[in-house]
């Protein structure tokens, strides 16, 4: 019957299969080649550019040589933290809400809403940021910054948060519950602590996200090629500094992105790593 | 707990139920508040979406009252004039997603066959793993390889050729240079090709058990078997799969700012420098100086925000209906 369907003799069938599965494998290479082609130009071309002085120092005016991304390095790490200290609030409470009341239509529609934002390209939430924070302060600002990364954390958060909460079991909810726990203590020292360690990993997995994010900080953090800590002036990031030094004409500056990159790329794949390595693979971050 | 049990054996019954409505207000009064805290917690997500699309309408209004309509055809885009049309960017938006899916999509679709089918699992389980690092590496990474790297070795090596060959087709003709829509396609590809790949991937694998045993048993090789029982199987997930993948591609900005070129010409030739939807965003916005400039800017953020919606939303619809329809049938 197969025969009838495949026509040709049994040789070349097998032997058609074996080359479209080989093809597959030869598919599978191909993908890869890129990650080790990116990954080994940065090892080789950042190293070589990678002193303590990149740590240490502020970039240098056009022309002189030397200086570093030290302001940038504390500018991603403090624009991170501020968009952690408002995403993850809102996306753990949020995805708390959808995972107790799964049939809820106010819940279904938060679930709708926060899934659709997964796609929201993350230039345009930069354009929301520039409406709501810049415009009013009437300059460009780390919190606006902040906000943007917020806006892209809390989705992601919120999907992984309601995910691990549906893998905790029922009887856990309803042990606690029978021993005469008021459900808001029920889902939070027993559901949202036995899935804790999903949520952390889901947390970190969406920090890795928002600290390669660069499109959304161009016009609300902005950049800045001085030291400033302040929330309400334009603050450096390593993204955008990398962006700024690639595109610009002058090799010591050029030289200095591929060492920006690589600093940013092992802060990266050390989050993600890290993560599901203690995880051992479990974890994974909504699409 | 201890001691809310004592306490109960202590007091005569009638004011123990007293103390048990009254631990009872108590708990609904947490309850409530929880509830209420998770709920508007919740809301904010619902708004930060209404507020975004709102924020994007009102910003466009002025480009919206001027051009109307015409703005999405319209080929004009001059800053100094003030005049602004957005089909260059539309049009480099689609060509350099068209060229990103026509190689990302065979490339994907065969390393989530072998993924999910033909290798064995503590191997696909490690190339799984490295698709999924391929897919963390920040965009602004992956630009600077495209301009120092990726750009000057498509000039080099493989214009000359498509040249060479192909040179008669008005796609293939022109000046080889490191930046413009060949190499954003091709840097598009290579980003967007871990998302179509994970997701088909998982529709693979969510294809019954018993629909590849029926076609193993019918006599069919491993390749009729993937070809009468998964691939049509996975259809919708795979359609879905590869619209999420559009959408990435629609989306994706600084990458593709840093090697397309940024020109706002449409040209015939891949060769040529061009610009998308959000590459022109990310370079003129925050230097966009009359109010019709940044509002016509804020339209094609509208613009990108309507696609990226609609296809995000059609792609989850093919996907979950995929991954879901198969479980629902057992595996």
């Amino acid at each position: 019957m197969i025969r009838a369907l495949f026509g040709a003799s049994d040789f070349r069938r097998k032997l058609k299969s074996d080359i479209m599965i080989s093809l597959t494998a030869l598919a599978t290479l191909i993908a890869l080649v890129p990650l080790f082609l990116v990954l080994g130009y940065l090892l080789t071309k950042g190293v070589a550019s990678l002193n303590l002085n990149f740590f240490t120092q502020i970039p240098k005016p056009v022309g002189e040589q030397g200086g570093g991304m030290a302001n940038a390095i504390v500018g991603t790490f403090e624009l991170v933290g501020m968009a952690c200290a408002i995403g993850v609030p809102v996306g753990i409470g949020a995805g708390l809400y959808v995972a107790e009341h799964p049939a809820h239509a106010t819940a279904r529609a938060i679930r709708f809403a926060a899934d659709i934002m997964l796609g929201v390209p993350s230039i345009v939430v930069g354009i929301f940021a520039y409406a709501i924070v810049v415009r009013p302060m009437h300059g460009f600002s780390a919190l606006a910054g902040s906000f943007a990364l917020a806006i892209i954390m809390i989705p992601l958060v919120t999907r992984t948060t309601e995910e691990m909460i549906k893998l905790v079991p029922g009887e856990l909810r309803e042990a606690a519950l029978a021993l005469g726990a008021p459900r808001w203590r029920t889902s939070l020292s027993v559901v949202m602590r036995t899935a804790m360690t999903g949520i952390a990993t889901g947390v970190i997995l969406a920090i890795a996200r928002i600290a390669g994010e660069t499109a959304p900080l161009l016009f609300t953090a902005f950049g800045n090629q001085y030291w400033s800590t302040s929330v309400t002036q334009p603050i450096a990031s390593l993204t955008v500094q990398v962006y700024t030094f690639a595109i610009s004409p002058f090799a010591d500056w050029q030289r200095q992105a591929w060492a920006g990159a690589l600093v940013l790329t092992c802060i990266v794949l050390t989050l993600e790593i890290g993560v599901r390595w203690v995880t051992r693979g479990a974890a994974r971050v909504p699409r | 707990m201890a001691n809310f049990y004592e306490a109960a054996a202590d007091k005569p019954a009638a004011e123990g139920r007293e103390s048990w409505r009254g631990r009872f207000g108590v708990q609904l009064f947490g309850d409530r508040l929880f509830a209420l805290i998770t709920l508007i917690l919740g809301l904010v997500i619902l708004s930060i979406l209404f507020g975004l699309t709102l924020a994007l309408v009102f910003g466009s209004t002025a480009s919206i009252h001027k051009f109307g309509l015409g703005f999405v055809v319209s080929t004009d885009w001059d800053p100094v004039n003030d005049q602004f049309g957005a089909l260059p960017f539309i049009y480099g938006t689609a060509i350099s997603s068209v060229i990103a899916l026509t190689i990302a999509v065979p490339l994907s679709l065969g390393a989530a066959l072998c993924l999910s089918e033909t290798a064995p699992e503590w191997l696909s389980r490690r190339i799984g793993f490295l698709v999924e690092l391929l897919a963390a590496i920040p965009s602004v990474v992956y630009g600077l390889w495209g301009i120092f790297v990726l750009g000057p070795w498509l000039r080099d090596h493989v214009e000359p050729v498509l040249g060479a060959y192909l040179g008669f087709l008005p796609l293939f003709k022109g000046p080889k240079v490191s930046v413009g829509m060949l190499a954003a396609g091709v840097l598009l590809a290579i980003m967007v090709l871990p998302y179509i790949a994970s997701v088909c991937t998982d529709v693979f694998r969510a294809v019954p058990r018993t629909q590849r045993e029926a076609a193993l048993a019918l006599g069919a090789t491993r390749w009729e078997m993937l070809q009468m029982a998964v691939l049509p199987y996975g259809r919708s997930g795979i359609i879905g799969a590869i619209i999420l993948g559009l959408g990435r591609a629609l989306g994706e900005t600084i990458a593709v700012a840093m090697v397309i070129g940024n020109s706002s010409e449409i040209a015939a030739s891949l060769f040529k420098p061009s610009s998308t939807l959000a590459s022109v965003i990310a370079n003129e916005f925050a230097e966009a100086t009359s109010r019709l400039y940044l509002s016509s800017l804020m339209e094609l953020g509208l613009v990108l925000l309507v696609l990226g919606l609609l296809l995000n939303v059609a792609a989850r619809v093919l996907v979950l209906g995929a991954i879901r329809g198969a479980a629902g049938e057992g595996r």
